[in-house]
């Protein structure tokens, strides 16, 4: 199991956490039609690091930005979310 | 190709098993090919052999980067069947059923297919009303679904917990009867040797890392072993669907995630059914061997790590637990994982992709070794005459873009969610 380290909380087990989407495939309420759709239907979903949105349901339930490796879990960094930087 | 046969066994079990030939080739990769599949899974190898039956094409290559079915072929927990709740999704997969029942003879080799029926277990009455809705939709189709009261379940399985105090309270089921487990290695070899036997090459250790594009069109392939021409190419790479459609600019609705299954020691006969519960998530079978197959959730969170988290192992333990109390005395001998290809509808998407030359074979999620023989069957009439089979028309690439999607579950482009 994967080790988080939420900003808010400290360093808990990833069971109280869970996994959103991609920081990319955030759709907005005011974006055009086909960008709301590119962004909810196309994926890098690639071999290697993504920035990902989580939440840490089972804990303070704050939304978080990680920054996350696929293949080896790898965790970089691990981020309080700001919604108004991620449209 | 030497047929495999009571007589041929007999035969070579007088003269010491020996004589048997090598059941596919090991060919060096050509040049070009009129037909290049990427992938060699149970999927990739069931396109090329309909291919070269059905299509009667000839100069066609498998190329796999590991060893066939070494990926979620070799991983399933086999369960074959066919009653999903929507019309495409029960046509496309009762289709597949209708192949499986005649695999081992069309192939020569014996898939151990065993229609020893699918059980979906019903915990209350919501869930007997969604059962029903679902046996009345199939059969309507034409397809077999039978409901079970609580005693006809009983009888089935006489080592579930029927107590009336119990974890997971039974209240019915339904059963398609037709349904039921298969060899899964056998199912990619019996493709891989019949395949071979009509001269499709099966490559293994040679791994697809880029595409060569002529004039906006892919022209063939960038491998490990060397580029390959190629007059269309399909990509059957199930959880590695996305980073293979990128080495073409292409982003896919399709996320990687991990999905784990484990299995006991083997024991004498215990659940001669396969028995599921969709509201717990967890199901069971018995394999041939005597082991208890079981398998749960997915890991929910993106990943192409093929190990997966313990808590999803514990969860699904408990429950298979629960409802058959007899399995807390096995012990568990081997758990692994396999990268599933979650689609953003769950469902399959089965078509040309918006690069001329490029097909895709992906989105299966945690159900696909059920549909191989209909999957290879369709993808093989695409990638011939470049139409889609009319089964395989609702899973077009573009249904995303259309609003067309086929959501068995109903819960949006999450896969976690599934
Ligand atoms: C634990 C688990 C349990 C499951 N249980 C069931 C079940 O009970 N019933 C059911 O119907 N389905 C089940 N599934 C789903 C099912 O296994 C898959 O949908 C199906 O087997 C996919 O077959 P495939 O041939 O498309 O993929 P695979 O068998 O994964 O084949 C794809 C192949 O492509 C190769 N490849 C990848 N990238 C490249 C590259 N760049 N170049 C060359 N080759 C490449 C891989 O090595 C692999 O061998 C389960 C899956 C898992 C993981
Ligand atoms: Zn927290």
């Amino acid at each position: 199991m994967l080790q988080i380290d939420c900003p808010y909380c400290g360093a808990r087990a990833q069971s109280e956490f869970s996994y959103e989407r991609t920081l990319d495939s955030i759709v907005t309420v005011e974006m055009p039609a086909n960008e709301a759709v590119r962004r909810l239907y196309a994926r890098a979903n690639p071999r290697g690091f993504d920035d990902e949105l989580w939440r840490h349901a089972f804990g303070c339930r704050q939304w978080l930005v990680l920054r996350r490796h696929r293949q080896t879990h790898e965790i970089t960094s691990v981020a309080a979310f700001d919604p108004a930087l991620h449209r | 190709m030497k047929r495999y046969s009571a007589l041929a066994l007999l035969k070579a079990g007088l003269t010491g098993q020996r004589g048997w030939e090598q059941a596919w080739r090991d060919p060096e990769p050509k040049k070009s090919y009129d037909i290049i599949i990427i992938g060699g899974g149970g999927h990739g190898l069931a396109t090329a052999y309909y291919l070269a039956k059905v299509h009667g094409l000839r100069n066609i290559a498998v190329l796999e980067k590991g060893w066939i079915g070494g990926g979620n072929t070799g991983r399933n927990t086999t369960i074959v069947r066919s009653n999903y709740r929507q019309k495409p999704l029960h046509d496309l997969f009762d289709f597949a059923l209708d192949l499986w029942e005649g695999m081992s003879d069309a192939l020569n080799f014996n898939v151990m297919f065993s229609p020893r029926g699918a059980l979906f277990l019903g915990h209350s009455d919501g869930d007997m009303t969604v059962l029903a809705q679902r046996g009345d939709a199939l059969r309507c189709d034409g397809i077999d679904a039978d409901l079970l009261t609580r005693a006809q379940v009983q009888k089935l399985v006489p080592l579930l917990d029927m107590a009336p105090d119990a974890r997971f309270p039974i209240h019915g089921g339904l059963i398609q009867r037709r349904g039921g487990t298969a060899r899964h290695d056998a199912v990619a070899w019996g493709y891989a040797r019949a395949a071979d036997a009509l001269g499709v090459d099966v490559i293994q250790k040679c791994e697809v890392t880029g595409f060569a594009m002529t004039g906006g069109r892919v022209s063939g392939v960038a491998t490990t072993r060397g580029p390959i021409a190629a007059g269309r190419v399909g990509i059957c790479v199930a959880g590695n669907s996305g980073p293979v459609a990128a080495f073409a600019g292409l982003q896919l609705p399709i996320e990687a995630q991990t999905l784990q299954a484990f299995v006991t020691e083997p024991v004498k006969p215990m659940i001669d059914t396969v028995i599921m519960s969709q509201s717990l998530h967890c199901y069971i079978s018995q394999s041939d061997k005597g082991g208890i197959v079981l398998g749960g959730d997915p890991d929910q969170f993106p990943s192409y790590a093929q190990r997966g988290l313990p808590p999803r192992i514990e969860k699904a333990a408990a429950e298979a637990i629960a409802l058959v109390p007899a399995l807390s005395r096995l012990r568990m001998v081997r758990c692994w994982a396999g990268t599933t290809d979650m689609s953003f509808d769950g469902s399959p998407i089965l078509s040309a992709l918006p690069v001329d030359g490029l097909y895709l074979n992906g989105g299966w999620c945690y159900g696909g070794f059920k549909a191989t023989p209909a999957s290879g069957w369709c993808y093989a009439h695409v990638l011939a005459t470049g139409d889609n089979h009319p089964l395989a028309a609702p899973f077009a690439f573009d249904r995303f873009v259309r609003g067309a999607t086929i959501d068995e579950a109903g819960v949006g482009v999450l896969p976690q969610l599934r």
